[in-house]
């Protein structure tokens, strides 16, 4: 039970200063992405006709393994963002919401440097 | 997580049935949640079988005929009966509005009315209000200024000026959109809701007022504004026919307008 006035439990803790650094973020990155999954659409399909030795010239060229790996890490920011969201909406158990969000981040980052690696793999290894 | 279900002791039970009076043609049927806190009972649906020719065309002349002539102990808050006060503001057919402005006639089948969703319930009709009363103080909802007035006038305006304030102050604060958020439902302790930041982008789009800065400061938070995921409830649902969205867009605007 709390005996804290209703302006007092309204002003909480005050603001945190921060969040439209958070949306700005995924405004851009939704912008960002149209024409990036349109071209990653078009390349998967052409991609889908050839072998693996095809594939690797086709990631050779910096140009496509560029844009790969923007298409990748755009996915996985924007994803990040709207997952914190969902995360901050639904959880309420501060105990849950920490674990649930340091958990998400350490699984984008993770997703971030694997696939990072794998299509530079393609792109320049054997 | 988030309870989506209601906690045992708030279910809503069946309830009493008032039947029409005999010889009544154009009979219409009103369920009206009932709570009274002194029973220790759970919440309850009650039937009123209302003779429509022997009613006025509203949902809050309904209720009122049923306060005067059938039960005396139903609780609502009702004021103005024109729009303008906000008081009698509940769910009525699955929608939040007020019940002076809503006509009957536009309701299909059976009349359901709740009083506004996700609120403690003090008893019957009535919400308790408390929390976004508070929250609408937290953002000091009055002109704040630097400039001293003007001795021999008051603060001026341009026509242009003023009409951004336009949509914002028709605000009556009966908290339709408020309590149609599930944004609000979900995280209503720190997110302050779209009634709230309509008046707050009411006094950050006043050219008057000189504490924008401090204003969007105040908000500049995950939780107090952004929170908003453009649901648009409170747009669909608001009885004045105001945008509170498009509201907090103007304030998240701002945000970014001051970072660029």
């Amino acid at each position: 039970m709390s005996l804290k006035s209703a302006l007092g439990r309204a002003r909480g803790l005050g603001s945190a200063k921060e969040g439209a650094g958070h949306f700005w973020g995924q405004r851009v990155s939704a912008i960002f992405l149209i024409p990036l999954s349109l071209w990653f659409v078009t390349a998967v399909i052409g991609l889908s006709r050839v072998d693996y030795a095809g594939v690797k010239a086709w990631f050779a060229s910096p140009g496509n393994s560029a844009l790969m790996l923007l298409t990748v890490l755009s996915v996985l920011y924007h994803a990040h963002l709207g997952l914190q969201t969902v995360i901050e909406d639904y959880v309420h158990c501060e105990a849950k919401k920490l674990v649930s969000l340091i958990a998400m981040k350490f699984a984008v980052a993770f997703l971030a440097v694997f696939m990072t690696v794998s299509i530079l793999k393609v792109a320049v290894g054997v | 997580m988030v309870d989506f279900a209601l906690p045992p002791n708030s279910r809503v039970q069946p309830g009493k049935v008032h039947k029409a009076p005999a010889g009544a043609k154009n009979v219409k049927v009103f369920k009206i949640y009932r709570y009274d806190p002194d029973s220790g009972a759970n919440p309850r649906l009650d039937s009123f079988e209302i003779d429509l020719d022997a009613c006025g065309p509203m949902v809050l002349d309904a209720l009122l005929k049923i306060k005067n002539e059938i039960d005396s102990t139903l609780t609502f808050r009702r004021s103005c009966r024109e729009g303008i006060c906000g008081s009698c503001a509940m769910n009525i057919d699955g929608a939040n509005t007020l019940a002076c402005l809503k006509p009957i006639e536009d309701i299909k089948g059976d009349a359901a009315i709740y009083p506004l969703p996700h609120m403690p319930v003090v008893k019957d009709l009535i919400p308790d209000l408390t929390l976004p009363y508070a929250q609408l103080a937290s953002i000091k909802p009055w002109m704040q200024t630097q400039t001293a007035p003007p001795p021999d006038g008051e603060r001026l305006q341009s026509p242009e000026e003023r009409e951004k304030l336009d949509g914002l102050w028709e605000c009556i604060l009966c908290f339709c959109c408020q309590t149609s958020c599930p944004s609000y439902w979900w995280n209503g302790d720190r997110y302050l809701g779209p009634s709230v930041l309509l008046q707050a982008a009411r006094w950050i789009l006043d050219s008057r007022d000189e504490m924008t800065g401090e204003r969007l400061d105040a908000l500049e938070d995950p939780f107090k504004l952004y929170r908003c995921h453009t649901i648009m409830n409170c747009t669909k649902t608001c009885p004045k026919g105001l945008n509170p969205a498009k509201a907090i867009g103007a304030i998240k605007e701002k945000m970014i307008e001051r970072r660029l």
